[in-house]
């Protein structure tokens, strides 16, 4: 099964295929109001509109209600098979007896074998990682190569306890000393992931609990960044820390999630800029998960993380392919979105997920108005008659 | 087409298929149609005047309005329009400008769908005056409004008809 995982590794997704609604690739707005009016259009000097133009909104509205780009990145993406696994099972149909006797000795291997072997293994995992790194914190000089090691051994345990087949692509290209990696978020585990391969800062929120535990031992034998609950809003504190540790060439590269939140793997939500902003370079990373073997997406309006934890432990495998790009700097007269947007373009392109310009924030929020006068900017252009190449520039 | 899957998702959608009946607010969950300008025409369109909820069969009725026209048919005359019929479309976009339904676009509705659609891209008077050409380029009875049947053989809504026909869900 891990060979064969291995192997299928390579492809990458198509990203517009598994749609509900036959959409050809998006066109602009100007070029489907061009299609629909059949002329070609010439400069005008007064804005020309066409009753027949409404058709256009009319059925890009309805097709939103049916099928939208935004809300279906928030639940686990669908499966064109079934996998065996009742969660990854939509329109439960009972199809014959013998798939329900398969499904029945998949249960009975997964949460009778699989599960307490893993579950086992985590525990030693992550006991050996707060020993451990306590330990190596009392040495003198915090000896970075041993709390290196202490590091990855930890988290190729709890790699082993999710049953985890990773496969690095371009390893010539993994994070160096004193820059930034940053990387599209699907769930917590991506963490363990790129911890498996190498050692990066983290960055995050104190937690109380087992959590807060492993955090205050981590601190102790490498330099992680954590903030206090208060002093997450305070933007130009937390970007001090990040470029005073980035300045610092002998500490390890940090390690940041843009889009600020789960998304299913699918696609590739709006980076946020902060991380973009530090004066350094850039290494993304991109990691794109095969969900026939379990999805590890964490839809946390659904599951808490003990029992996202549990399903994942009782999937058949978690098998990704995580690859290193080449490193980015931001160019002259770039700015931070820029910047942040062609990382991300990098990112999708390389993991064959949509690149999208919405904020992953829209999981609880509404759409702001700015979005609303985009469209109707776009449609007074094409009333118009302006000819515009491709995209507005702004 | 609409199939199982479009349906299932489309009830998962809202919490409130419990009860059985959408309300306007939860189409506002929907982030593509709280962009599109017509958005708010497009929602109410689902719900007949008068009423604040749509149940499901009504709901399903009207999307049904969007399923590919078969262009064969091999039946009498006799039987109702099939709500996908190009008149049914044609109608569903009539009624996004027609909003009190009194079946005739009057200058003042269509200067509000032109409100809606630019808002602040023109000014007032550019409105007034497209409104204006339009009115006068559709209206064949100087009715000063638009019929349904006059909306029908405005220029590029009889060519419409050929491309709504390949609309599919």
């Amino acid at each position: 099964m891990e060979m064969g995982a291995k192997e299928k590794n390579q492809q990458l997704h198509k990203p517009y295929s598994n749609g509900i609604i036959a959409k050809e690739s998006p066109s602009s707005l100007q070029q489907e109001l061009q299609e629909l009016r059949g002329s070609a259009s010439c400069p005008r000097s007064e804005p020309e509109f066409e009753m027949a133009d409404i058709f256009y909104f009319c059925r890009r509205g309805v097709e939103s209600i049916l099928d939208d780009e935004v809300t279906k990145r928030f639940s686990a993406q669908e499966l064109e098979s079934w996998n065996l696994l009742t969660r990854s099972n939509y329109n439960f149909r009972h199809i014959s007896l013998r798939l329900t006797v398969l499904w029945g000795l998949g249960v009975l291997i997964r949460y009778g074998i699989l599960l307490p072997l893993r579950v086992t293994l985590a525990i030693t995992g992550i006991s050996l990682l707060v020993v451990l790194t306590t330990l190596v914190g009392f040495l003198p000089n915090r000896e970075f190569y041993l709390s290196e090691k202490v590091h990855l051994m930890c988290f190729r345990i709890c790699v082993r306890a999710l049953t985890a087949i990773i496969t690095y692509h371009n390893r010539e290209n993994k994070p160096k000393n004193g820059g930034i990696c940053v990387s599209n978020h699907t769930t917590p585990i991506d963490v363990i992931i790129l911890a498996n391969d190498g050692c990066y800062s983290m960055v995050g929120q104190v937690h109380g609990g087992l959590m807060g535990m492993m955090q205050r031992a981590m601190v102790k034998s490498s330099p992680h960044i954590w903030f206090e609950r208060s002093e997450v809003k305070d933007r130009h504190l937390v970007a001090k820390r990040l470029s005073d540790h980035v300045a610092d060439k002998t500490k390890q590269p940090i390690l940041i999630f843009p889009e600020g939140t789960c998304i299913n793997n699918t696609s590739v939500m709006m980076f946020k800029k902060g991380s973009f902003e530090i004066a350094c370079t850039v290494y993304p990373v991109a990691i794109k998960y095969d969900p026939r073997f379990g999805d590890a997406f964490w839809n946390s309006s659904k599951f808490g993380l003990v029992n996202y934890l549990l399903r994942m432990m009782s999937s058949w495998a978690i098998v990704c392919s995580v690859w290193y790009l080449p490193p980015m700097n931001r160019e002259e007269g770039e700015d931070a979105m820029q910047f942040a947007n062609r990382v991300k373009a990098a990112i999708a392109a390389q993991g064959g997920l949509v690149d999208l310009i919405w904020d992953g924030g829209l999981k609880r929020a509404k759409v702001k108005d700015a979005f609303k006068e985009e469209q109707q900017k776009l449609y007074s252009k094409v009333l118009v008659g302006e000819q515009d190449e491709g995209e507005q520039n702004s | 087409a609409v199939g199982p899957k479009g349906i299932f998702r489309v009830i998962e959608r809202s919490e409130q298929w419990s009860v059985g009946e959408l309300e306007p607010e939860d189409f506002g969950a929907i982030r593509e149609l709280s962009m599109n300008p017509i958005g708010d025409r497009i929602i109410s369109a689902f719900f007949s005047p008068g009423k604040e909820t749509v149940d499901f069969a009504s709901f399903v009725r009207i999307l049904a309005h969007f399923h590919p026209t078969e262009t064969s048919r091999s039946r009498d005359g006799v039987q109702p329009e099939p709500a996908n019929s190009r008149t049914r479309k044609l109608k569903f976009a009539f009624q996004l400008y027609d909003q009190d339904r009194d079946g005739k676009i009057s200058r003042e509705e269509l200067l509000q769908v032109l409100r809606t659609m630019l808002e602040m891209q023109v000014t007032e008077e550019q409105l007034q005056s497209i409104a204006e050409r339009a009115i006068q380029e559709a209206d064949l009875d100087q009715d000063d409004a638009i019929s349904f049947d006059e909306f029908r053989k405005v220029r590029g809504v009889d060519l419409i008809r050929d491309q709504i026909d390949n609309w599919e869900y």
